[in-house]
């Protein structure tokens, strides 16, 4: 059996997605693609049914905030894996803050459903389609998103800390 | 007959042949406080400390507090040992509503006194902000000496404590401070 790399997978990709993937990179030798946010499901139903690549694993799903990157703060990463190849891949799309949106993989993986949960919990982005987008970890009534940057992580209930001895 | 047991001090009262008289709130405090059933509620690495309370090096049997009850309408004593999240909160205070009165509260370790290290949005900032505290054991994790220490703290309480206590308007206002009627 031939070794499916990262070469090849990009190529692979490039040639079934062209414009759509927008950027390519290799961190630590893991391949990461960003693209546009519209393409995810096709993106993700690809490399699950090709026949070679056979990315059949949705390792994870997760968020990011760049408070800096005009419209494009939020991102949502995807991991996939293909355990027949032993291949990693991270997918990436940015999102405006303004309008957080990108339709849901819970029509391919099950397992995106909590995931994407999580996501919107800790970020506020929004999967449309999603069956039950609400909050997952966090107290139903918190009213914003925590890991957004501009949020403090200490809780401002605390009454036994002197704030000038934390620099607060 | 001599024997090595120590037995708990009689209350003062009047001594004759075939009888003892004493008052009532005195026998009912000496033997609530010699037979505490506490609750762990231990959600981190207190309850590992306070198992170790429990097992036969500090035999917390000693004290009175042979059974732990894990159902709150037979335990006496809600013991919180552990980082309490704001999720968690609810359930807490649902669990020591379940007690039946009187029933008295320790909170073990700086997670549940304050929030302890955890100052952060996902953490309740210390058991007081949901249920009534009537011992804090502080320590991260405190050591069992200091645990026996804070139930022995908790006896005196029970001990001493007024019968009228629990109806008093002070007590009321106490529990609707915490939205509890």
């Amino acid at each position: 059996m031939s070794a499916v790399t990262n070469e090849f997978l990009l190529e692979k990709l490039n040639e079934q997605f062209g414009s759509q993937v927008l950027s390519a990179e290799l961190p630590y030798g893991m391949l990461t693609i960003t693209i546009a946010p519209d393409a995810i499901v096709n993106v993700l139903k690809w490399l699950n049914e090709d026949k070679i690549l056979k990315f059949r694993f949705l390792t994870d799903i997760c968020g990011s905030h760049y408070p800096d990157l005009k419209d494009q703060e939020l991102c949502v990463i995807y991991h996939v894996q293909s355990m027949e190849n032993n291949l990693r891949l991270r997918i990436k799309a940015y999102l405006p803050i303004s309008n957080p949106e990108i339709p849901t993989a819970t029509t391919l993986y099950s397992a995106a459903n909590w995931m994407e949960r999580e996501t919107y919990d800790f970020y506020g982005i929004i999967f449309k389609g999603h069956p039950n987008l609400k909050r997952i970890l966090n107290v139903d009534e918190m009213d914003y998103f925590p890991m957004r940057k501009e949020y403090p992580l200490e809780d401002a209930t605390r009454t036994d800390k002197e704030d000038q001895y934390f620099g607060r | 007959m001599s024997t090595n047991v120590k037995i708990a001090e009689a209350p003062p009262g009047v001594e004759g042949e075939g009888f003892f008289a004493t008052r009532l709130d005195k026998v009912i405090g000496l033997a609530r406080a010699n037979s505490i059933w506490p609750l762990p509620f231990a959600t981190s690495c207190c309850g590992i400390e306070f198992m170790a309370t429990m097992a036969s090096n500090y035999d917390l049997a000693r004290f009175g507090s042979e059974r732990m009850s894990f159902s709150p309408r037979q335990a006496d004593l809600l013991l919180v040992a552990g980082t309490i999240a704001k999720k968690m909160g609810p359930i807490l205070k649902q669990v020591y509503l379940q007690m039946a009165e009187p029933r008295w509260v320790m909170a073990m370790g700086a997670c549940a006194s304050s929030g302890g290290i955890f100052d952060t949005y996902s953490v309740l900032q210390g058991i007081d902000k949901v249920i009534p505290v009537d011992v804090y054991v502080p320590g991260c994790p405190p050591r069992p000496e200091q645990v026996i220490d804070g139930i022995l703290k908790i006896q005196e309480l029970v001990k001493h404590e007024s019968l009228r206590r629990r109806s008093s308007p002070q007590y009321k206002a106490l529990l609707t401070s915490y939205g509890i009627e």
